[in-house]
């Protein structure tokens, strides 16, 4: 009976991964499909990734994406660390405000956080990769904050007391007595930051002005005309590393608990 | 005391910012809500809801978000349960799992259901060749609903299954202890326990299904027209922003409302509880 149970468990969870990767598995197969239509099979072949490199306007994209995402995620980090550190010493009231300003992105739609940032760049200055670059920062920071913000709750401010007792300097006691507690929620919150603005389409499109595409904004132009196999090669890889990268991230921390143990 | 109110002050570049980048668009979208083209106060804007196409397309986007949401909630729940049981130490793997295909980008995520739903596509040669009818679904509001399922399920699932791990197994235990059998249990105990993760799914995958765009855009062919895709037109092909801001704010009204009657669903049931 348990075996039974068991068994039906993992089989659902099988058909629901089966679901969420059946797309990345059709998407990897046809980066090695000989031929420009989507649904023939025309054969084995590398050509899209050996023309990678060579494909001007996806290599202009793909810069684009990076630049974009690199800074605006580090740039929420050290934003949304600081409020997180900053919010945690607040009185209470005031904290309740600026969390509740922080859920502001969270809750309103894509749509309308994209349109109404568009609204207010298209006043004070041209839209292109900067006006992006500071959207993508307003819908990520609160996702900085708030991995932030628990870690530091769960810190005893004895420990940090102690160490200023002991002579260090505030920004000493920081750097070895918090900084090491909060680092983890800082770095998911970088991950998710970077996630989100990898994966953003809508806010992107609004904010991005004429000229400037990311690779989501430029498969949205080519929806029609039929997509560049080699945008299949690219995502393969991109997929590809960030399931090597999170997998190494997440062994390494493995390792660590295990030490600790 | 002192110390705690100077570094209260690392929030301030952020406060700032939060009335840049937060306060003032929102100012900015019901100023353009608000006026005409011509810069002078009207309703019109906001009233346009009323109009038969938007009313049709706004009541559409509820019911699908309002689908997507409870299939997300079917599909989550059980899901959530058993990787909670299974008893993995390493939480980070689980959420890695479900966060990973975001890294293969989104609209080639959508355009690949495109490709399995499609009439001579990879579902329906499987289903031919096993002797099962086929589906025609692509280009329908059915295959919108699925593409919604199958991006914001991840929204449902993580904060569910967050929500059951910080459940005390002793009072599972405690319960079956006095006697409850596993229906007892999981309904008196597991679920009420999990709410407030079920709220934050529900939360997460409504809102932004009830204002996507692109999903339907792309499996629904232009047949199927969200309140989001009304909104996107204003902006892009008609050009009329006011009108596109004005149904905007129709649809952030629609935002809270949702938020705060399941607000109220949590809060009504907190208060039950302590007493």
């Amino acid at each position: 009976m348990i075996n039974v149970k068991k068994g039906a468990s993992y089989f659902y969870l099988g058909l629901v991964f089966l679901f969420l990767y059946a797309p990345i598995l059709v998407l990897i197969v046809l980066s090695f499909n000989n031929s420009m239509s989507r649904t023939v099979w025309g054969g084995f072949t590398f050509k899209w990734y050996l023309n990678l490199t060579s494909n001007d306007d996806i290599m202009a994209a793909l810069g684009t994406t990076i630049r974009i995402t690199l800074s605006s995620s580090i740039l929420a980090t050290i934003l949304g660390t600081s409020a997180a550190i900053g919010i945690h010493y607040m009185k209470k009231r005031h904290a309740a405000i600026m969390l509740g300003a922080t859920n502001i992105p969270l809750l309103n739609a894509d749509i309308v956080t994209g349109i109404s940032l568009m609204l207010l760049f298209t006043r004070f200055t041209p839209l292109g990769e900067f006006s992006v670059v500071l959207a993508h920062i307003a819908f990520s920071v609160p996702y900085v904050i708030f991995n932030v913000l628990p870690r530091l709750q769960s810190l005893s401010e004895a420990c940090y007391e102690a160490a200023m007792d002991l002579g260090a300097t505030p920004t000493y006691a920081f750097a070895k007595v918090v900084w090491p507690e909060i680092f983890p929620g800082v770095l998911s919150g970088f991950l998710m930051a970077l996630t989100m603005s990898l994966d953003d389409f809508t806010i992107t499109y609004f904010t991005k002005g004429a000229g400037v595409n990311t690779l989501s904004t430029m498969l949205y132009t080519q929806l029609r005309k039929g997509i560049q196999p080699e945008l299949y090669a690219l995502s393969t890889i991109l997929f590809l590393l960030a399931f090597v990268l999170l997998l190494v991230i997440n062994f390494k921390g493995e390792g660590k608990k295990e030490v600790a143990k | 005391m002192n110390n705690r109110f100077k570094t209260s002050f690392l929030a301030a570049p952020y406060a700032l910012w939060v009335l840049i980048c937060t306060i003032l668009p929102l100012l900015y979208i019901l100023g353009y809500a608000l006026t005409s083209s011509t810069g002078s106060f009207t309703l019109a804007n906001l009233t346009a809801i009323a109009d038969p196409v938007h009313l049709k397309s706004l009541w559409l986007s509820i019911k699908v978000a309002f689908l997507t949401t409870v299939i997300c909630l079917v599909i989550a729940y059980p899901v959530a349960l058993i990787l909670h049981n299974l008893k993995i130490t390493n939480k980070g793997f689980i959420v890695f799992m479900f966060i990973l295909p975001m890294w293969m980008n989104f609209m080639l995520r959508i355009l690949a259901w495109q490709i399995i739903l499609s009439n001579n596509g990879i579902l329906n040669s499987i289903l031919s060749a096993v002797g099962l009818p086929t589906l025609h679904i692509l280009y329908t509001k059915s295959a919108v609903t699925l593409g919604m399922v199958y991006d914001f399920l991840p929204y449902m699932i993580l904060p569910i299954y967050n929500a059951l791990s910080k459940i005390n197994d002793q009072v599972i235990e405690a319960a079956a202890d006095l006697g409850a059998n596993w229906l007892t249990t999981f309904t008196k105990i597991t679920i009420p326990l999990s709410k407030d993760g079920i709220i934050s799914g529900i939360i997460m995958v409504f809102v932004p299904a009830l204002s996507s765009f692109v999903v339907s855009n792309l499996l629904g062919g232009g047949k199927v027209l969200l309140i989001g895709n009304v909104i996107e037109q204003e902006f892009t092909l008609a050009r009329n922003w006011n009108l596109g801001s004005g149904l905007s704010i129709i649809l952030m009204i629609f935002v809270i409302l949702s938020m705060s009657i399941m607000n109220k669903v949590d809060d009504s049931e907190n208060g039950g509880m302590l007493v």
